[in-house]
């Protein structure tokens, strides 16, 4: 549960809410929702449950149909297919204004006529809440927000960071059952949406609220979610943990599209216990670890992240141990990408591919570094490789 | 530096141009008017003395602006037919500008919510009839209005009626010719304010809890409002002093200020009356506007 906030209750109206689910009730469970715009199938048949108290994101290309699903659930567009129950009812068909979800919108859609006081107390008027409840709530909105002494102020008045915090508080006032959040770090440049980012998670935390947020921006969906449901083509592609989802991809475009991996394409040639030997046109032999769905033979790819493969200029050494020399590629360094925090190296293997190798910078110094056209050796262990169906 | 200086000229020249056109073809002839107003009619070559003769010398420059005089304006306070008529311009434009408002909204809006293509469609329905003479098109509704004119006929077959209706020469004729020809003026800049709102930010109010026409009257119509001021405007101040549409489609028995003036200039040949009908009318009509400025400037302050 979470804890009292100092002039606040909000958390306590949040999990007292009255449509609140029965326990290991999902809070929303979207089933079998689809939309078509003309011919175009933005949304194609997903189903999701999202648990009360989840930070749930949903994260994809532009066009991938994540915003008409989160339209969905404000009640901005009517499904074609499908149902979505809030708490066992099915609001699909209700309108905006009858649904206990509020929105926090990309542009933050302020009201430009209203002060920061009025657009929040906006949901707060329309309730029938009466005037003095209304100035508490406000002022605890605004103190949760941090816009203390800007009430007066209309948006066009207001920084970027502040006119997102109006945003926020707006959309939290009336505690929603459900927070949907619709790219809202996306106006803010880098440093800022950072410390929001924090900011979001404490909020989310704190209040117990559940949070849907769109987003294409991977890094922040992991940064932020307890679980992401990456869409593609107006289809859920894989709902899983941030870790799950980095780690073990379910196919190849989602390991591309989350972070950068290295992908070799080649064939399984035999098994050997819980080992598959590939063979790759680019980078030869690789020795992986079975997949937790056994897989047949055929053609696979075997995928690994930059920053497992190791990079050394003799080899693997006695403490690296047998295991990890299985497979062991040579090459020639061919790029160099310096981040500050890592060193990205492109090696050309002997074998024609190209490897990524993303390298700690654990000294100040650049004794560890490699130049171009050094010949290193490059290893993994079977265990840090996915094979995924090609 | 340099760039600067190349582009420095033609803005400077740019920046005084509105005010060179202001002189010369508002203020060179407001002066003009001004003069007559303060001079007294004659049976002359112009009809109204004294006249300025520059080649005349000093003594007579100095005699000439000693007649002049404010009777003109005196005049225009204690005939009852000037104030009537100041006060049936006025009433006929605020009636039409509330009709016009409250038929001109809902197409601007209708068109703003139209999907991209369609608009530019809507657009040009709405200017098309400007490509017919204005003249035309108000004798076509005299056609349309007669006593056995179209809807008089559609009336009687439709059995609403047992007998045509008196339309010409009415004040509903001349309110359907006003509101008729003047509909694009109030459309227009409502659309262009409604047609760049942000989607948004209804979505927003409905999302707050907003039912659709509170949505309306608390985002929406706030929204608009420098459109619905722009609009009321533009219909306003031209049906004040109109006269082509009360002439030819109201009865005689009341006068628009318009009409009085033309009486003034044509019929009793008395220029200065109808000059200082002229001044009064232009200061009756910058009120509303100054008012409107005022507003405006105390909204911005506000928001400071």
């Amino acid at each position: 549960m979470a804890e009292e906030l100092p002039g606040t209750n909000l958390a306590a109206d949040a999990a007292a809410g009255e449509a609140y689910p029965a326990a290991g009730q999902p809070l929303l469970r979207i089933e079998g929702v689809a939309k078509t715009f003309g011919t175009f199938r933005a949304v194609d048949g997903v189903s999701l449950d999202i648990k009360a108290g989840e930070f749930f994101a949903l994260l994809g290309p532009s066009g991938c149909g994540k915003t008409t699903l989160l339209r969905m659930l404000a009640g901005f567009e009517a499904p074609d297919e499908g149902r979505i129950l809030l708490g066992g009812k099915d609001i699909a068909q209700a309108l905006p204004h009858e649904r206990p979800i509020n929105m926090m919108f990309q542009n933050y859609a302020l009201f430009p006529h209203l002060s920061v006081r009025d657009n929040i107390a906006f949901g707060l008027k329309r309730a029938g809440m009466a005037r003095a409840d209304i100035a508490t709530r406000v002022g605890e909105m605004v103190a949760l927000v941090k816009l203390d002494g800007l009430e007066k102020r209309k948006p066009d008045q207001l920084s970027g960071g502040q006119r997102q915090r109006v945003a926020l508080a707006r959309a939290l006032a009336r505690r929603p059952q459900l927070l949907l959040l619709d790219e809202p770090l996306a106006a803010l440049d880098k440093k800022l949406r950072e410390s929001t980012q924090g900011e979001l998670m404490e909020l989310q935390r704190r209040l117990g609220m559940t949070f849907i947020i769109v987003t294409h921006d991977q890094e922040e969906a992991m940064t932020m979610a307890s679980r992401i449901g990456v869409m593609k083509s107006g289809k859920l592609a894989q709902i899983a943990p941030p870790r799950e989802l980095y780690e073990a991809p379910r196919s190849r475009w989602i390991a591309e599209f989350v972070g950068d991996i290295n992908l070799f394409d080649g064939e399984s040639r035999l098994r050997d216990g819980h080992r598959l030997v590939i063979g790759t046109r680019d980078a030869g032999t690789l020795v992986v670890a079975e997949p937790r769905e056994p897989v047949g033979a055929g053609r696979f790819a075997v995928a690994i992240r930059p920053e497992k493969v190791k990079l050394s200029r003799r080899g693997p050494v006695s403490e690296a141990g047998r295991e990890t020399a299985i497979n062991r590629l040579d090459g020639v360094i061919a790029d160099i990408c310096y981040l500050g925090g890592t060193t990205t190296y492109k090696v050309k293997l002997d074998t024609g591919g190209m490897l990524q190798a993303s390298v700690a910078n654990s000294a100040r110094t650049d004794v560890d570094a490699y130049s171009l056209n050094q010949n290193v050796v490059a290893w993994f262990t079977p265990d840090d490789c996915v094979v995924l169906p090609s | 530096m340099s760039s600067r200086r190349i582009f420095a000229r033609p803005a400077r020249f740019a920046a005084i141009a509105p005010y060179v056109w202001m002189a010369l073809f508002f203020l060179v002839p407001f002066a003009f008017v001004l003069k007559i107003s303060l001079s007294q009619t004659a049976i002359a070559q112009p009809p109204y003395e004294p006249v300025f003769d520059l080649t005349a010398g000093w003594e007579a420059l100095k005699a000439a602006f000693a007649a002049l005089s404010i009777d003109n304006f005196k005049l225009l306070g204690s005939d009852d037919i000037y104030v009537f008529a100041y006060v049936r311009s006025l009433t006929v434009a605020v009636t039409a500008t509330a009709l016009l408002l409250l038929i001109g909204y809902p197409i601007a809006y209708g068109m703003a919510r139209l999907p991209k293509r369609w608009q530019a469609v809507a657009m040009v329905l709405v200017i098309v009839p400007f490509w017919t003479s204005f003249l035309i098109r108000i004798y076509a509704w005299i056609n349309i209005l007669q006593h056995d004119g179209l809807l008089n006929q559609i009336l009687l077959a439709l059995h609403l009626v047992s007998q045509p209706v008196v339309w010409l020469s009415t004040d509903t004729a001349m309110y359907i010719g006003i509101v008729y020809s003047y509909l694009p003026f109030m459309i227009l800049p409502l659309y262009a304010t409604l047609a760049k709102m942000e989607p948004a930010l209804e979505e927003a109010a409905s999302d707050l809890g907003a039912p659709p026409w509170q949505v309306f009257w608390l985002v929406t119509f706030p929204l608009s409002l420098p459109g619905v001021g722009a609009g009321v405007l533009l219909c306003f101040i031209p049906i004040v002093g109109e006269f082509v549409i009360p002439d030819l489609l109201a009865g005689s028995n009341s006068l628009m200020i318009g009409q009085t003036l033309w009486l003034e200039f044509f019929t009793n040949k008395d220029w200065p009356v109808a000059s200082a009908a002229a001044i009064v009318l232009l200061v009756v009509l910058l009120v509303p506007l100054l008012l409107y400025e005022r507003l405006q400037k105390r909204q911005l302050e506000q928001g400071r």
